[in-house]
């Protein structure tokens, strides 16, 4: 005789499988808001990596700091916010069925995340320019490290924003504009931390 | 046991057991020279007895997890290994590649890169028994029920086999040849070999417990998920000042930390998944196994892990004995714990008893695991002082082994313990208890 074992599981009862505790309230699908989760915890570490490496050698990051275009970072801020916003009447109009319309505020913020990396470019290629690169300092070391991996994920959320383009089922819009309002969340603590401070 | 094919698993388990064995036994002989520098130099020197020992590891622990997906794949996909016969001539291939392997670098044949020191032969034999392995694994799969524990499993194992290819490039540059080494090493045991954990876990979970499938699916994939968003980029800890650009000493800095997450979550699953089933299964020692992985992964892979993973903490510790105590827990927790937890609960089906011989697992289990996190911390004050002496102090190295030597020899003793517990482990797992083996005959069945 073998142990009795549960060898063919009974047939889900329900209720239990769309429990995934607290993230059970939130829109769209749970496993987004554990990514969301992590990417906040990544940024967040490096964040007070930069704030800890400032306090280190404040001089030098002033100085560097100095080379940055705030203009550059308060309008990719505007264009950011702004984006944020079509995505979230692209949620609003998905929730009352409209889906012309959500459709059209999906590609409005897929396309101002088109003009943040325009912006992004100009800036990058601005520094370029004055041979300032990845490897120039501490500074730019982490400015670059912080604004690239925002910037992939600008990216990588036009790409979930198609897919909503695409597709556009409710708990699909739900789940990309979670992701796209976490990118903007992200570069609304990143501008000021890294821009504005002194 | 519900499939007859699931049998073929014995003989990798087998081969594991004794694999195990002469890996811990070849530790204990490493330990001795570390305090009895001379010993068997001319023999048997020091490198070829770690050689021996790691690599034993290694392929004792491939073995377990092959002998787990052959024992766990038909139950999950529910329909027969595609082919049985195929996956025990891969078995003796494996089996008696490893054994000719030993007995070369015995003969000191070896091409001396760490981990990697099999001669091209045996990495092409060893791709070979991979590509049987995964033909026969995927087949499988694609004529059954596909389940998340079985495509996370055969995921894991896929890419176990496509990043092995990397041991093939060697670059003549030190810097680059480092940097691929590692997308062996490094996505190996902090990359795939976690979803296979992972894998096995949920199943361990969904059979122990009986908590419904769903709800370990769901534990799974966010295990999965924070394993591979942790441990791709985490491999930067291992780019530090190896002529690699800076930059990576923030990557690996802030994503090796986060690595300690997967690992939290698993303590968690493990623990609320048996407080959820609230079921009293009979195998005990599994479930000890099962909690004892999760446990003492997220210490000596998690927490030891980070101890020295910042990159402004490992400028200093970097290749102490610090290292070597987050070697071993890291090994013993995560990945050897589970191999013992999962043939714990298959061995009695495939032997067709009931649970044996818990109580001697468990005093296995206590003794080996009492004995590795004392290796743990023994090495763990080594690698401090030997940091402090020889790195902030400047003292010269071998000054340094001087001066920890009475720790090598608490090493060596725990060394012993382990071994000790590691032959009751086997024993028990490998030798029925006579009682119950008269009952699974079918003489005398008390009534339940």
């Amino acid at each position: 005789m073998t142990a009795p074992d549960r060898d063919s599981p009974p047939e889900e009862t329900g209720g239990e499988a769309a429990d995934w505790g607290a993230l059970s309230a939130l829109p769209g699908n749970p496993l987004m808001w554990i990514l969301i989760l992590s990417e906040l915890a990544v940024f967040g570490a490096f964040l007070i990596g930069f704030t800890g490496a400032r306090i280190a050698d404040p001089g030098g990051f002033a100085d560097s700091q100095a080379l940055l275009s705030r203009v550059d970072g308060g309008l990719n801020t505007l264009v950011l916010i702004t984006s944020g916003w079509m995505a979230a009447l692209a949620g609003r109009a998905s929730h009352d069925g409209r889906q012309r319309a959500c459709r059209g505020w999906l590609l409005a913020a897929l396309a101002l995340g088109a003009v943040f990396l325009a912006v992004k470019a100009v800036e990058y290629s601005g520094k370029a320019a004055l041979g300032i690169g990845l490897e120039t300092n501490t500074f730019f070391t982490l400015y670059y490290l912080i604004t690239g991996f925002h910037a992939l994920h600008v990216v990588l959320g036009m790409v979930i924003l198609g897919i909503g383009i695409w597709r556009p089922a409710r708990d699909t819009v739900e789940t990309g504009t979670a992701f796209w309002h976490m990118v903007d969340l992200i570069w609304v603590l990143v501008y000021p931390v890294i821009y504005l401070v002194r | 046991m519900s499939y007859q094919s699931q049998r073929v698993a014995l003989y990798y388990f087998a081969g594991a057991l004794t694999l195990f064995l002469v890996q811990v036994a070849v530790g204990v002989l490493a330990g001795t020279v570390y305090v009895m520098p001379n010993i068997l130099s001319d023999l048997l020197p020091f490198n070829i007895i770690r050689m021996i020992h790691t690599n034993a590891l290694i392929v004792w622990l491939l073995m377990g997890f092959m002998g787990a997906t052959y024992y766990l794949l038909p139950e999950e996909t529910e329909t027969e290994l595609h082919s049985p016969r195929l996956a025990i001539a891969q078995f003796w291939i494996f089996f008696i590649a490893a054994l000719v392997t030993v007995l070369g670098y015995v003969l000191r044949i070896h091409e001396g890169r760490e981990f990697l020191e099999q001669p091209l032969l045996i990495k092409v034999g060893i791709v070979i028994v991979a590509l049987m392995f995964l033909y026969n694994c995927t087949m499988t799969l694609l004529k059954g029920r596909k389940t998340a524990v079985a495509n996370v499993l055969m995921l894991g194992l896929w890419f176990v086999a496509i990043f092995f290819l990397f041991a093939f490039y060697n670059p003549g540059n030190l810097s680059l040849d480092k940097m691929y080494w590692w997308w062996v090493v490094h996505l190996w045991v902090e990359g795939v070999w976690e979803l296979i954990m992972a894998a096995i876990l949920a199943y361990l979970m969904i059979k122990l417990t009986g908590v419904d499938r769903e709800v370990v699916e769901k534990w799974l994939y966010v295990i999965v998920g924070l394993s591979l968003f942790t441990g791709i980029l985490g491999t930067g800890h291992h780019y530090y000042w190896i002529g690699t650009p800076g930059y990576w000493r923030w990557i690996g800095s802030v994503f090796s930390t986060l690595e300690v997450i997967p690992f939290f979550a698993m303590v968690i699953f493990t623990f609320y998944m048996i407080w959820k089933g609230g079921r009293k299964h009979p195998n005990k020692a599994a479930l000890l196994w099962s909690l004892g992985t999760a446990v003492i992964a997220f210490l000596g892979a998690g927490v030891w892990g980070f101890l020295h993973t910042l990159a402004p903490v490992n400028y200093y510790t970097h290749g102490t004995q610090v290292t070597a105590a987050h070697g071993h827990l890291a090994f013993y927790g995560a990945y050897v714990m589970l191999n013992v937890a999962m043939m714990t609960y298959a061995l009695p089906h495939l032997l067709r008893r009931d649970v044996y011989n818990q109580a001697l697992n468990m005093w296995g289990f206590w003794i080996t695991t009492a004995g590795m996190c004392f290796m743990t911390f023994t090495l763990t004050f080594a690698g401090v002082v030997q940091t402090h002496l020889q790195r902030v102090m400047g003292m010269n190295y071998m000054e340094v082994q001087d001066q920890i030597s009475l720790f090598f020899w608490y090493r060596l003793g725990s060394g012993v313990a382990v071994l000790i517990g590691v032959i009751l482990i086997v024993y028990s797992l490998a030798v029925p208890g006579s009682r119950l083996a008269k009952i699974a005959n079918g003489e005398t069945r008390p009534a339940e």
